[in-house]
Order: C-alpha cells, then structure tokens, then sequence
C-alpha cells in the first residue's frame, strides 16, 4: 500500500503542476457551455405545442368543446395515446399544454410557462361560450433547455479524453521516455503501479466532474433533477470504464504518434455518434445499434436521464452494467498485454 | 580472489538478426568495482542488463550470491541506467522520496542527499538538472535501497571533465562503503582509475580480463613517445626501428626502453622539443586488441 501511496501521489503532483493540461481539462467543458448558451439563447422555436389526449371514452360534448380550439393557428396540435409521458414532458417545456378530453375535460399546464398562460387565456375565451368547462390541473417544472440536455454529454466527453489521454497517453510516454524501465527495477508490480494510475486518474475525473457540474450551475443555472449521489456513480464506472480502455491502449506502444493515432481513432467515432451533441433518436437504425456498442454511449445515455429526467441508479442500471462488464474486459485484456518496455 | 559476490556464465542474448552477448562469463568479487570496457555497440549494457534481470538473457545463468537470479533479489542490487526518466514535475526530494517509498528498508533519504551532494538543487524540477546533477540523483536513486551491488552504466557518458571526477569521487565513496560496483564505460581512463577488475569487451565477446595493471603489464612493455612529424625533420620514422603508428600529424613510437630510445633520436639529429612521453593505456590496449580505436 505505501508503494500504492507513493506512486498515486506522485502522479498527483504531476497532474497538478502540469498547469497546462489541468488548465485545459477544466476550461475546456466551460468554454463549450459558454459558447452554447450564447448561441442558443433565445432561439425557442415560437410555436405553441399542445398535447392532446383522447382516451376510449371520449365524448362527443368535450370534443365539441374542444373543437373551436383545437382550430387555432399557430397551434401545433400533437394526439398524445399516453398522458403520463406528456404530462412529464409538460413539465420539462417540451409541450406547453396538455388537454385531456375526457367525459370532464382537462387541460394542464406548467406553472413557470408564460406560453402555457397565453394557452390558457386561449382555452378559456374559447370555451366559456360552449357547454362544458374545462377543469385546469397545474404542473411545476422548468424548462430543459438545450444546455441542461447538453451538459451530460460534455461531462462525458470530459471523463472519455481525460481518462484515454491522460491514462493512456501519459504511460506510452512513461514507456518511451524510460520512466517505466526505471521503475520495473524497483520492487513494484505492474499492478501496484497500474492501480496507482488508475486511482489517480479517477480522483481527478471526479474532482473535475464536480468542477464543471458547479461551474455550469453557478453560470447558466444547469438544473439537475436525479440524485447527485446516482450522477456521481455513473460517472465514476464511466471514468473507470473508459481508463481501462486506456490502459488497453497504452499496454505495449511506445510511440507517442502511434498511440496519438489510436486515441483519436477511439475518441473521434464516441465524439460523433454517441449522443453528445445531438440525439441520435432520429438517425439511422444501423447507426443506433452501431453507437450502442461505444461505451460513450452507455455514460451519456445514463447521466443525461438522471440529468433531465430525474431517472435513478435502477433505472439506468443497464447502461451502468454495461459498462461495468466492459471495464472487466478491457482490465482483463490490458493486464494480458501490459509489458514495462 | 575474496568471496563471489555475483558471476555471468556463459550469457548469450540474440536479437533477431545479431548476436549481441555471445558467451560471456565473469565473476565479481564482494566489495570489488569491476567495468566492463568496450566501444558502443560492444554488448555492455546488454550484458549488465540481463545480471540486473531486466533483460531475459538467450541462455547462460546469473548467480547472485551462489544462487540464481530472482526477482525478490531487486531489493539487494541498485540500478543506475544508461537512459531513463523520471517523472516529470518531480522535484529531487520527492524523487527520492518516491523511491524510497518502493523498498522495505530505505536508506535514509538525508544520508543519501549528503553523500550524492544534492543539496544544492533538492528542491529542482528534476528536468531542469545539469548532465552531472541529474547523473548523482540517478545514482542516489541506485542507492535508495542500500543495495549490496550498485550497477553503473556509462555513469560518466556526455559529462563534462569536472562533472566526471566528481562522480568518480562517489563512486570512491560508494566503494568505501563496502558495495560491489559493476560499471560499463568506453572511457578507459576512468575504468584505470575506479576498476580492481575489468573485461574489455568488443563486439559481444570478452576480450581481455584482469586488473587494469596486470594487464597492461601484461600486453605491454615500454612507453611511449610522441614526437610532431615535422620534427622529424625529414627522417623516416620505419629507419628508427621502433614500432610506431600516425596520430593525426603526430607519430607515437612505442619504445621498450626510454633512454635507449632517446640516444637514436639524439643520433638522427630530430627535434625533442615537442616531444611527449607516456605509459601504455588502455585505449593503447584495445587498439592493440582490436586494430582499431575505441571511438572510432
């Protein structure tokens, strides 16, 4: 364990005398949150969306009452099968209005939305001359923005460069500069050393997960709904997946070009297609299945539904497994290859 | 010879397409400084290497102590390579301190930065250090765990003069201490200063062995005698009689005996002015050896 301490330490202090690098890792996150609340700010498409719901019950005395409404223009009118998940996306600002036309038709809407109250005003001038009223149920929440949704995937884009360049990309330095010759002649395992590595790496994710997350709280209001605690897990398997990986990577090359090389190649499909930026919901079924199997993928997916859904540890408990069972892989198959030299 | 402290048998080691260390035996007297001399190339560092067990050896064996090379015996030897780091943005002290942090029984680290003389840059980013510091931080990391055979290899290589005798002084030091000291260096001057012991090496094989006077004495008699070529002022150096050979515009004649030789120099009226007279060296060994120069 001393040895454990010793080396862990060491690379600390490395890390975090290498202004550069740690200036980079945490700047880096802000710049993009920066540059995204400007560009998108105040840029809502300003059209009114309204869920409608029409259960198997439905009356011809809510229909008719509806009827004039639901004429408006202006007005995207979507028929919702489920209310449930409408009503959640009411309360994120997805959807402005839900309407429920049951035997005593409902509407709802989000307190905190002043297209809701213009919805409503709508409704009600409409309605009032007809025969039945609507009933008016209110949900809170606030709107999720793009930077809210944003966020999970630059936290993850964070854990995937740091721990594959900074795990990775620093032992093929190690290798090539002869650190690690120097210390195969100690006394310590490569285990002992790798773990030192590993440990080292984890406590910086965190730390500059941790960072970022109040930093984007303090500059663009970032609202989390889930659990920290459940955040917090995701990203640090997400961290532990993606070093091992690394440690794939960096277990026998000894060209920086060549390990440089690899961790693009690795790093640039994750940036691209496992849903950091955009949803992938849309995009072709191949390349759905294809960005399933990148581990990126797994780590967004799970901290975005805690992020903006409020999702717990069991609901993304696949993802969190998933990746889990590949960092046994990867830790696996780079402890086979690892040599010093 | 005292007691065996760590033996070479018959050591091979192929790379794929050469022979680097074609059957190389020695052995290394507890408390001894032996060198392994030779021009780059010649196997030194492969051969010091697979005694340290960093490098497999092809075939052959390593004793230590009478007992074969294991890894737990890291604890008793200390390395100095030829070319490694450390960390970067490690400070000498807490390169040291790190590498203590390695072994079971350390050295104390205060004891070590005295007689390295580290004093003066402890607190350095250790890639900020001149050749010779950094030389005596490698070295006092050899030493963290109080080995009982330190393995130097090239210590001096690329130092300036100064930097060099410093080092040799540690090294003194570090024998006094009673450690057994294996060095490699193709600089023969320092192998006559430190070595009881040395094998010359040239091209993977051992070539001479014995202590540095024995051998000399015992490939060489005689001096030798420099004399500019233009002093000879038109004389032949083959109508002398004396063996010799041409360094650049000088000609150096190895002479059995001084005075004697003087007297037909004298007699062929050639300028003694500028006239150099020194013993055989080991460069004049190797040469002798191989035909060919150390450095060339």
């Amino acid at each position: 364990m001393k040895k454990f301490f010793a080396l862990l330490g060491a690379r600390n202090k490395e890390f975090v005398r290498d202004r550069g690098s740690m200036a980079w890792s945490l700047l880096f996150p802000f710049l993009i949150i920066i540059g995204f609340s400007f560009a998108f700010s105040g840029q809502n498409q300003d059209i009114f969306k309204v869920a409608v719901h029409r259960p198997a019950g439905e009356t011809t005395a809510a229909n008719a009452a509806a009827n004039s409404f639901i004429q408006t223009k202006f007005i995207r009118f979507l028929d919702t099968p489920e209310l449930k998940p409408s009503i959640e996306k009411l309360q994120r600002h997805q959807y402005d209005m839900v309407i429920s036309l049951e035997q005593q038709p409902k509407y709802w809407i989000n307190d905190s939305s002043p297209k809701g109250y213009l919805l409503e005003k709508m409704l009600t001038a409409q309605t009032t001359t007809g025969q039945s009223n609507f009933v008016k149920e209110q949900v809170t929440g606030r709107e999720i923005r793009y930077v809210d949704w944003l966020i999970a995937g630059l936290l993850g884009m964070n854990v995937m460069f740091g721990s594959l360049f900074g795990v990775g990309y620093v032992i093929v330095r190690y290798r090539k500069a002869g650190v690690l010759r120097r210390l195969k002649a100690t006394p310590v395992s490569a285990f002992e050393f790798l773990s030192a590595q590993v440990a080292s790496r984890l406590v910086l994710m965190m730390t500059t997960c941790a960072i970022v997350l109040a930093g984007c709280r303090f500059m663009v209001d970032l609202q989390i709904i889930g659990s920290y605690l459940d955040l917090f897990v995701v990203l640090l398997v997400g961290s532990l997946c993606m070093i091992s990986l690394a440690l794939v990577v960096a277990a026998r090359i000894s060209s920086e070009e060549f390990a440089g090389g690899l961790l693009n190649v690795l790093t640039w499909p994750m940036m691209l297609f496992s849903g950091v930026w955009f949803s992938l919901e849309g995009a072709n079924p191949v390349l759905q299945k294809l960005s399933r199997l990148l581990p990126l993928t797994h780590l967004v997916d799970a901290s975005r539904s805690i992020i903006t859904e409020g999702a717990t540890l069991s609901d993304v408990s696949g993802h969190v497994l998933l990746m889990l069972g590949l960092t046994a892989v990867f830790m696996v198959i780079s402890s086979r290859l690892f040599r010093w030299e | 010879m005292n007691q065996v402290h760590i033996e070479a048998r018959h050591l091979r080691k192929q790379y794929k397409d050469v022979l680097a260390v074609d059957d190389v035996s020695f052995s290394v007297g507890r408390g001894e400084c032996f060198g392994l001399l030779g021009p780059n190339g010649a196997g030194k560092t492969t051969t010091i290497e697979m005694m340290e067990g960093v490098t497999p050896s092809t075939s052959g064996e390593v004793l230590f102590a009478n007992q074969p090379l294991t890894r737990s015996l890291q604890h008793r030897i200390g390395i100095q390579f030829q070319s490694t780091s450390l960390q970067d943005f490690l400070t000498v002290r807490e390169c040291l301190e790190l590498f203590a942090a390695l072994y079971e029984n350390p050295r104390n680290i205060d004891e070590l930065i005295g007689l390295c003389a580290l004093e003066e840059f402890l607190d350095r980013d250790n890639r900020k250090l001149s050749g010779g510091q950094r030389q005596r931080l490698m070295l006092a990391l050899a030493l963290v765990n109080n080995p009982e055979i330190v393995f130097l290899d090239e210590p001096t290589t690329g130092l300036d003069p100064q930097a060099r005798r410093n080092l040799w002084s540690l090294v003194e030091k570090i024998k006094a201490e009673g450690k057994s000291i294996i060095l490699t260096t193709h600089y023969m001057e320092e192998a006559y200063v430190l070595c009881d012991q040395i094998a010359i090496m040239d091209k993977g094989k051992i070539i001479a062995r014995g202590a540095p006077k024995t051998l000399l004495k015992q490939y060489f008699e005689g001096q030798y005698i420099e004399i500019p070529e233009e002093d000879l002022l038109g004389e032949s150096p083959e109508g002398l009689g004396f063996e010799f050979h041409r360094k650049n515009s000088q000609v150096e004649f190895h002479v059995p005996e001084v005075r004697a030789a003087l007297g037909v120099f004298i007699q062929k009226n050639i300028n003694l002015n500028r006239m150099s007279v020194r013993s055989a060296s080991l460069e004049d060994l190797f040469l002798h050896l191989t035909g060919r120069g150390l450095r060339e």
